[in-house]
């Protein structure tokens, strides 16, 4: 039983069984799946990338016959039938299973030798592919890169099915499977091939945390014009145009539109966004610890200029360490093994909303530079608790519906899904006109005259 | 200062709740809650969604459990058997008693039974607490065919929550269409259209005449007044629910349907209030029923009843009416007064979005072409314009060419305001 306890479910119900199509679905995805495994552990000899990729193929194929059957046999209302009696979404052995999986196979990315994983059946399956679109051979990190677009991709054609009757989650979905693709993914292969530097237009710092650092500012530099230019790209977008756009729209349009990490989440990770912790402590925790590291990235940033403008006098061998503290701690540990390893046991978003220093810095405009809130529709609220379940920052938003307040918060992302999931019409994102009235910290729920006009908090 | 009380309140949902967190605000006095049915304050409009899983029991309750503790409210797990005016004690299943100095009654409702043959069967029920949803969760498993008898909000949200596993569902409504004791036609027919949509036998002016069961006492069917048997493993009786009162009869309480109460709450006896579900007004505002039994009407009463007793007498005034529900995929929202026939006076218009799952009716006067009422579906209107223009008399005119400012919808959606423009103006 899980650690949340208490379920009134005496027995396991039994959901609706799968119907023949959704069987040939998962049918056709297994022996791709056995197909990928026996194309990258088969003899070089016997053409093992055909047996890969007619696998990975069919595998993608399977699958989204399973999605698009799932999901067209259900309307809106029945989206989130049955996830907290399944395995895999609820903390079962699935989940756990596959929360063990991708957690190791972060570490293993990340931590395993560069032989071990160059020489491996698996990198080499890669090859034709990283050659024939760009032309160099693959390594570990064209292999990551290309799982988590296509993951990106399926996924986020899954999202589009079950939230079609929603605009906002489509458009929405289509931007980050857009960026994905196009900015995390194929701009900076190009630029690659083209012996420019791996510059990704979608991450930017303090996310991608080196990037603001002296050396590779020297080596944007040294890269020409189209160095220099990167250069400028990268400051005017943390320090201009973040503002700009998170005054009028608030921090979604980068976390729920544009970020990659965000992308993931509200793609692969949706079917686990209903597992982020809500509870207080949880968001006493959050704050901590996502400005500490929002601070840590900030000294480190300044204390390597000082220290690359004193040449190394006074801080050369402290500022390294801290570099390789830094990248394996936040930028390995956090943002991959556990950000994403963790989905299927503690929610989706984890780093986003515990340790991502963009998120922190986003977020302070959020709460105090912005026209964004989640608007409450007056007195309509009925405490049900869906919007709060099913809010990947683990905000409990019906704690401020409830009381006929609007919501601003630091960490909310904009995803929307609080309110698709409303079942009264009682939450909305809105960019205000005005700030003053945006937080409605004396909300006015309706009736109840005989009090005034108060609000029930 | 004034001086301590002990405030008791019989009942943890949302109108004993609601009391108790406001009589903390405003005072210092000696809280208790009494539930028979829960450790903790869980919001009961949701249990459907614990049986569909989309959330477990612990995501419905409102608070965290550290939350009672904190605001000194105490919880109390017992059934109260009687209430002793005379003593100002009540008595307690467990063999205790409880002083109070003020008690409040706010035990809600139960589910109707009307006295057919065969409803006491194993696998037949209502659906209003947590032991129903228990009860539910235990009578449906492995049944196939289930009857849902009724026509009203819990009618169809059992319907859907029985769909929800597959089960082959048949709803008799006793009426010629769905709810239409409140929905006018257009609306009524919109939602009997959905709810097949959804593969639900829906029987229109179906009686239910007697509950079959078989040898070892377990619904097998059910017959209609017709004669017709449906074969089913499951009846949900959701016929509308009554004030949950009996224990209190030899109290010396007025009680009529429900406990009757004055403006401010108060029951014929001192220091004795009820409000919510349990509580019928002995006098309730024009065009306003002396039970309403929803959410809000109990979160509104909880409020004034803190007032008062916090020494602020304060009369029961709801307000513009408002409610919500949530038909399978269709959410309705109404403000003002959308009565099921429009009266002499009133006029209406009635916009179609033509995809089965969107219509908006604005309801207004002949005469002084003041706005009356709205009723939404498929579509979110902002409660706070509605409110205002009903409260303040806009008119059809006024409220048609300035509709934008009530779009509660997300971001690109599909606009209605202009449809509806274009229609009025031809």
């Amino acid at each position: 039983m899980s650690k949340e306890g208490f379920s009134i479910s005496l027995v396991n119900p039994h959901a609706p069984g799968l119907d023949w199509i959704q069987k040939i679905g998962i049918a056709v995805a297994s022996l791709g799946l056995l197909s990928m495994v026996v194309g990258a552990t088969g003899p070089a000899n016997q053409d093992p990338s055909f047996y890969f990729w007619t696998g990975v193929f069919a595998s993608i194929v399977g699958f989204l016959i399973y999605i698009v059957r799932t999901f067209s046999g259900k309307t809106e209302s029945g989206n989130n039938h049955h996830i907290f009696n399944s395995s895999l979404m609820a903390r079962g052995v699935a989940g756990w299973a596959f929360g063990i999986f991708l957690t190791a196979f972060y570490i293993l990315l990340y931590w395993g030798s560069d032989s071990f994983w160059n020489n491996s059946g698996l990198v080499s399956m890669f090859h034709p592919v990283s050659e024939g679109l760009f032309g160099f051979y693959a390594d570990k990190w064209f292999l990551y890169g290309f799982v988590y677009t296509i993951s990106v991709l399926v996924m986020g054609v899954r999202a589009i099915i079950k939230y079609r009757h929603s605009n906002y989650q489509v458009i929405r979905t289509c931007s980050v499977m857009f960026f994905q693709l196009g900015f995390a993914f194929l701009i900076p292969m190009f630029l690659k091939a083209m012996s420019q530097p791996e510059y990704y237009f979608s991450y930017f710092w303090p996310l991608d945390y080196d990037l603001l650092w002296p050396n590779s500012v020297d080596g944007m530099m040294n890269a020409g014009t189209i160095g220099l230019w990167m250069l400028i790209v990268s400051a005017l977008l943390t320090f201009v145009v973040t503002p700009i756009l998170t005054y009028f729209f608030g921090k979604r349009w980068y976390c729920s539109w544009v970020c990659g990490c965000g992308g993931l989440a509200n793609t692969a990770g949706d079917p686990f966004r209903q597992l982020s912790d809500k509870s207080l402590k949880a968001w006493k925790v959050e704050r901590w610890m996502i400005h500490s590291v929002l601070l840590f990235i900030t000294l480190l940033t300044i204390l390597l200029w000082v220290n690359s403008y004193l040449e190394g006098g006074i801080f050369g061998s402290v500022s390294h360490e801290l570099t390789k503290a830094y990248a394996f701690l936040i930028g390995q540990a956090f943002a991959g093994v556990i950000g994403v390893g963790f989905y299927p046991l503690l929610g989706t978003r984890i780093w986003c909303r515990f340790g991502c220093p963009m998120a922190a810095y986003l977020g302070l405009l959020q709460k105090y530079f912005s026209r964004f809130r989640i608007t409450t529709n007056g007195g309509q609220c009925i405490s049900c608790g869906n919007c709060s379940t099913y809010c990947e920052m683990g905000i409990d938003v019906k704690s401020y519906a409830q009381r006929g307040e609007n919501i601003v918060r630091a960490s909310c992302v904009g995803c929307g899904i609080c309110s698709t999931v409303c079942p009264r019409g009682v939450l909305n994102l809105e960019n205000g006109p005005t700030h003053t009235d945006r937080e409605n910290n004396n909300p006015i729920t309706f009736g109840n005259e005989g009090v005034g006009l108060r609000g029930f908090n | 200062m004034a001086t301590t009380k002990h405030i008791v309140i019989i009942g943890n949902g949302i109108a004993g709740i609601t009391a108790a967190r406001h009589i903390r605000k405003r005072s210092d006095h000696r809280i208790t809650v009494i539930s028979a049915e829960s450790d903790h304050f869980f919001s009961r409009t949701v249990l459907m969604y614990i049986y569909m899983g989309h959330m477990k029991y612990e995501h419905t309750k409102p608070y965290e459990d550290w939350f009672w503790e904190k605001n000194r409210i105490e919880l109390k797990r017992a059934y109260v058997q009687k209430v002793n005016p005379d003593s100002h004690s009540i008595e307690l299943d467990d063999g205790s008693s409880m002083n109070y100095d003020e008690l409040i009654i706010a035990t809600g409702s139960k589910p109707n039974k009307f006295g057919w043959k065969g409803q006491e069967l194993k696998g037949v029920q209502g659906l209003y607490g947590l032991q129903d949803l228990e009860l539910m969760e235990e009578s449906t498993k492995g049944i196939s065919k289930a009857v849902v008898v009724g026509g009203g909000l819990i009618g169809i949200e059992m319907a859907e929550m029985l769909r929800s596993r597959g089960f082959e569902v048949t709803m008799l409504v006793r009426e010629t269409s769905f709810w239409n004791t409140v929905l006018p036609k257009e609306e009524s027919e919109l939602i009997n259209r959905h709810i097949r949509s959804h593969k639900v036998d829906l029987r229109l002016a179906t009686e239910l005449d007697e509950i079959l069961g078989d040898e070892n006492g377990k619904v097998r069917a059910v017959r209609t007044r017709s004669g017709e048997e449906i074969p089913c493993q499951f009846v949900g009786l959701t016929v509308g629910v009554s004030p949950n009162v009996s224990f209190m009869k030899d109290a010396g309480i007025d009680i009529d349907k429900g406990i009757l109460v004055d403006g401010e709450l108060r029951t014929n006896v001192p220091n004795i209030y009820a409000l919510g579900d349990c509580a019928q007004l002995r006098n309730p505002k024009p065009n306003r029923k002396p039970i309403e039994a929803v959410w809000y009407a109990g979160k509104m009463m909880g409020e004034t009843v803190a007032a008062t007793i916090c020494g602020q007498p304060t009369d029961y005034d709801p307000g513009i009416w408002f409610n919500s529900a949530k038909f399978f995929d269709i959410e309705y929202q109404t403000y003002g007064t959308v009565l099921p026939e429009l009266k002499e006076n009133e006029d209406s218009i009635l916009w179609d979005g033509n995809d089965g799952k969107r219509c908006l009716r604005i309801v207004f006067d002949r005469n002084s072409k003041a706005v009356l009422g709205f009723n939404a579906f498929g579509i979110r209107l902002r409660h706070e314009v509605c409110d205002a223009w009903i409260r303040n008399g806009a008119t059809i005119s006024e409220v048609i060419s300035n509709l934008d400012k009530a779009n509660f919808d997300p971001e690109f959606f599909k606009k209605f305001e202009k449809e509806v423009q274009l229609q009025t103006t031809i």
